[in-house]
């Protein structure tokens, strides 16, 4: 027994609350639903210990709401939720989009659809959080896979949407969000923290969506002295209404081009085994825990197999498998759904190699055997 | 290193309300004052109380990457039901304790049976700290923790207070284990290896 030990033993959603503190996140709106509870549990422990709000709302209309006017008023906001949840703040996550509202959204997905099996994992909501609210707009989604990725992702997901005033959904599947490891997680001095741009200006001459050479427009905070406007139309660089179509056109033109921009920096992968991989595993979440330990058999049979993981699932990361398809002969896709990353995967690769599915929705994960088999007889 | 890794997998299961997944979290973080990997994980319904409840736990001196329990090396069953379930989980001399509180058919002879749950009531009047005395019966029969990390790791996690009568527990737990051993109530007084 090691007393100086620095290992401690974390849950997933308690990383994220962790996360989410050393981001600097000072305001937390959420309604408790499992199996996301217990991010709010720490925030609303920690978040007014250190000057920071927790507010319960009454639903998840409510906390999406909140934390888009917290983030409005100058506060890193977040809020956490399972998919019964995250279908209610669709509405409002549109609003955020188009008015370029900084936040994070964590949804730990739980079996669906509707109230689906509350207690157990899902990888349901990948399309929805692309998707699920309507219209034209970009969106960025991470999906950490281990629970010290839980943390660090959390912090990747403040730091872009305040880098690129846009909402982003932090993915998390129940096994992530509710297992329990050794973890090391560094101290608050290491921890790169992204603040939003805010305007110098004189206050009259502030043009709240004017992009500067980033693609973003620096962001006033209400309170600031900075008067401006905020809506859900279609709006022009003062930020009112405008049926104009080359301006509609800039507008939701603009939205896309600033997270084109960012796409290198923004889509996290990682490759495990790929130098000499001849067959490939794409994974996210806890399908990368299974497929880390099929790979670890699958070679020791000789079969040369690698890890793709995704760590950003929108925007879709297609890079990540475009350089490694003239070497493959065959790529599987496990997944908790019925193939929802595995219809970007065979977009993608576009027939240039041999794409299979493995998927599960019965509330059990998939092991690392039934991957074993499956890459067995993909290779035959 | 990694040819001769060890990996230990441990399920507790019974029913809601038992505290199994408080357990679990205290065998975890007992696997990290020792200086082992761990990953703990769980299963348990809708349900606040009664309803299926199981935690997992995976110590090991390397890498783990699955973080659910296939074979288990240790089982604790706290309900008839998980005793029917999860028996066939436990691999070729694996250790399964079962608490005959509420297990009154046990399927194999080779059990370690105790009736945990009443013996923490006559004592303690309450069936309260059985997690913490099934911990003590897991730590003496299975060695799979040091005494002295499980005895930190519950200090650590209980509620302010109650450190003096937890730390009871677990050694009347230790205390159980051993005169069933002694008694040989099913297993042989054989425990798995505990590794330097």
């Amino acid at each position: 027994m090691n007393k100086k030990t620095s290992y401690q033993l974390m849950q997933g959603n308690e990383a994220v609350a962790e996360g989410a503190l050393a981001a600097g996140v000072s305001f937390f709106a959420g309604y408790p639903i499992t199996p996301s509870t217990e991010i709010a549990e720490v925030l609303a422990d920690r978040l007014p210990a250190t000057g920071g709000k927790f507010i319960q709302m009454e639903d998840e209309i409510g906390s999406i709401a909140a934390i888009i006017g917290a983030s409005i008023g100058g506060c890193k906001s977040l809020t956490a939720t399972s998919g019964p949840g995250f279908s209610l703040m669709q509405e409002n996550l549109g609003f955020a989009c188009l008015a370029e509202i900084p936040l994070v959204i964590v949804n730990v997905m739980r079996t669906g659809p509707s109230t689906g099996l509350a207690t157990s994992p899902s990888q349901g909501d990948v399309m929805q959080a692309r998707w699920g609210t309507h219209g034209d707009h970009p969106i960025i989604a991470l999906t950490p896979s281990s629970v010290e990725e839980a943390f660090h992702y959390t912090i990747k997901a403040v730091n872009f949407a305040e880098k690129y005033r846009n909402p982003v959904i932090l993915l998390m599947d129940e096994v992530i969000g509710h297992m329990r490891a050794r973890v090391n997680l560094p101290p608050r001095s290491m921890v790169e923290q992204i603040n939003r741009v805010h305007p110098n200006m004189p206050h009259e001459w502030y043009l709240p969506y004017e992009r500067s050479a980033t693609g973003v427009a620096p962001m006033a905070s209400f309170g600031d002295g900075y008067r401006y406007h905020i809506t859900g139309l279609i709006h022009d660089a003062k930020g009112f209404p405008t049926s104009n179509p080359n301006e509609a056109r800039d507008n939701i033109r603009g939205l896309f081009a600033k997270i084109e921009r960012g796409f290198s920096e923004i889509c996290l992968v990682d490759y495990e085994y790929m130098e000499d991989a001849e067959h490939a595993i794409v994974a996210y979440g806890s399908m990368v825990l299974s497929a880390r330990s099929a790979i670890e058999q699958l070679r020791e049979s000789g079969i040369k197999v690698g890890l793709i993981k995704l760590g950003t699932l929108w925007p879709f990361p297609r890079f990540a498998l475009e350089r490694f398809l003239p070497q493959l002969k065959t790529i599987l896709v496990p997944e908790l759904n019925m193939g929802q990353i595995y219809r970007e995967v065979l977009r993608v690769t576009s027939g240039k190699a041999i794409i299979e599915k493995l998927n599960r929705v019965n509330g059990t994960i998939i092991a690392p055997q039934e991957i074993v088999k499956t890459v067995k007889g993909m290779v035959r | 290193m990694k040819k001769t890794q060890t990996k230990t997998e441990i399920r507790l299961a019974g029913s809601g309300g038992q505290g199994l997944i408080t357990a679990g979290i205290i065998l975890a973080e007992a696997a990290i004052l020792d200086n082992k990997n761990v990953v703990q994980s769980q299963s348990y319904g809708p349900e606040a109380r009664g309803g299926a409840s199981r935690a997992e736990i995976i110590i090991a001196d390397g890498p783990i990457y699955f973080p659910k329990a296939t074979w288990v090396d240790i089982l604790l069953a706290m309900s008839q039901k998980a005793s029917d379930q999860y028996s066939f989980d436990l691999k070729t001399g694996g250790i399964f304790i079962v608490d005959t509180t509420y297990v009154n058919q046990i399927p194999t002879s080779s059990a370690l049976a105790i009736p945990i749950s009443s013996r923490t009531r006559e004592k303690f009047g309450k069936e309260l700290f059985s997690n913490i005395v099934a911990l003590g019966v897991i730590c003496e029969a299975t060695k799979v923790v040091s005494a002295q990390a499980l005895q930190a790791a519950i200090t650590a996690r209980v509620p302010v207070g109650t450190e003096k009568i937890n730390t009871e527990a677990f050694t009347f737990g230790m205390k159980l284990a051993k005169e069933a051993i002694k008694n040989n109530n099913g297993i042989e007084a054989e425990v798995i290896e505990a590794d330097s």
